[in-house]
């Protein structure tokens, strides 16, 4: 990676969010990245477990996504403006679980002739993480794109199941295992 | 989803951290991280659309005292006013503009306005220590505030927070998302703190505020300034680049 050393300045270092982050973090409309009523929104929601099983409640979940089209509210997307779609959600575990009210993004272009199957990269925050911690949601019903995507192929076939989230009566389910029996895949990025 | 149309896609490319800047996930010192570090090794993202894109949060999410933390009620807050201001920077040195920055702290006497704070310290009636701001078109940020105190805690015995504020950036793209605490300089603490020694020791000095007499306002408050770098990114946008897994 000859690019680093091209850095005239170095990052800042994370940090932990603490133990008190809610009242800097979080937002009353965080979990809405789509408003209530929206056609086709879904509830994803999920508990965050330590290594020893037990629920985490002290954390802060965010997500980013596209749109159900497959694209970005973001000046970076080069193909273009796509109006008015946050992609960005954001609950506490508080209660137990984490809850996001989005739409399921649609397929996202790759490199060369990649299409990347639908997904939403997450970030994982807490007390006890010194720096965030990342993954990916992928959805069961895209199983065949699942073959084909470039990240998922990227991960040991036994471990592709923690990124996929399992199908409710309103949306999603998807635990974060951040260590122990079936620990999430996280990524470097 | 096989017939998705095809369009060139040209995206900036962000830097990766070299090794030694950020702490490691599993930083014994600190007891939290037992649990909850992952033991799995990471497996390396490529920067496609969905990381080099990222939310962007407008004027909506800030309002007019949002950023000046000691008049957000009717009364003023006990302790020492201080201005925290800086610039928010990418690893080449340009301002990120127009960005969200998000900070939280414990008051003068080092309580967090938090259910879950439950030592014995007193909260101020006229300090909820919440703050946001968005960076100016050069990066620049300024809150006005209390310096918070050092607070004890149950890491290991004895234990005290050096006097810090949570710092929350989003930057341009998921890529350069960071959450840090900013410290004040010569902190005594420092030496005990599994927190603020997770970070290697050649980067720790990046946490540190500088005390800033210039910025100081005669007969009303002292200033300290604190800049921040997000990754960089390479000026000039380059189109897919497979050397870059």
């Amino acid at each position: 990676m000859t690019t680093e050393a091209e850095a005239t300045l170095p990052s800042t270092p994370s940090q932990t969010v603490g133990p008190f982050l809610h009242i800097g973090l979080t937002w009353e409309d965080g979990p809405h990245v789509v408003p209530e009523g929206t056609p086709g929104a879904v509830w994803l929601r999920g508990r965050v477990l330590d290594g020893s099983g037990e629920t985490i409640t002290d954390a802060l979940v965010e997500t980013w996504q596209a749109d159900a089209d497959g694209r970005f509210d973001h000046p970076d997307d080069p193909r273009g403006p796509v109006g008015d779609f946050r992609g960005f959600g954001r609950s506490d575990t508080t209660g137990g679980s984490f809850g996001i009210h989005t739409v399921v993004p649609g397929p996202v272009p790759g490199f060369a002739d990649e299409v990347q199957a639908p997904h939403i990269d997450v970030s994982i925050l807490a007390r006890g993480l010194v720096h965030r911690t990342v993954t990916r949601i992928y959805f069961p019903e895209h199983a065949d794109a699942h073959e084909h995507d470039p990240v998922l192929r990227s991960v040991p076939a036994e471990r592709r199941e923690t990124l996929i989230a399992t199908r409710t009566d309103d949306g999603y389910v998807f635990d974060v295992r951040l260590q122990g029996d079936r620990e999430t895949v996280f990524f470097d990025v | 989803m096989t017939t998705h149309a095809r369009t060139p896609l040209l995206l900036p490319r962000y830097r990766r951290d070299p090794d030694g800047t950020h702490p490691p996930l599993n930083s014994p010192g600190y007891r939290s991280t037992a649990l909850r570090h992952p033991r799995q090794p990471l497996t390396l993202l490529p920067h496609r659309l969905t990381e080099v894109t990222g939310p962007v949060l407008g004027l909506g999410r800030v309002g007019e005292l949002d950023n000046d933390l000691t008049r957000q009620h009717p009364d003023e807050p006990a302790g020492q006013r201080i201005i925290v201001h800086g610039r928010l920077l990418d690893g080449d040195g340009r301002p990120v503009p127009d960005s969200l920055i998000e900070i939280w702290q414990a008051n003068a006497a080092g309580r967090y306005r938090h259910a879950a704070d439950r030592w014995p310290a007193p909260l101020d009636p006229n300090f909820d220590g919440v703050g946001r701001t968005l960076t100016d078109a050069d990066g620049r940020y300024e809150f006005v505030t209390i310096k918070p105190g050092a607070y004890p805690w149950r890491n290991h015995d004895n234990a005290w927070r050096p006097a810090h504020i949570h710092f929350s950036m989003f930057g341009r793209s998921f890529t350069q998302r960071l959450v840090t605490q900013m410290y004040f300089p010569g902190d005594p603490l420092f030496a005990q703190d599994p927190i603020f020694n997770s970070v290697p020791e050649q980067s720790r000095s990046r946490m540190i505020s500088r005390f800033d007499l210039a910025h100081t306002r005669p007969q009303w408050a002292l200033a300290f300034e604190f800049d921040i770098v997000l990754r960089g990114r390479d000026a000039t946008p380059l189109e897919e680049d497979h050397d870059d897994y």
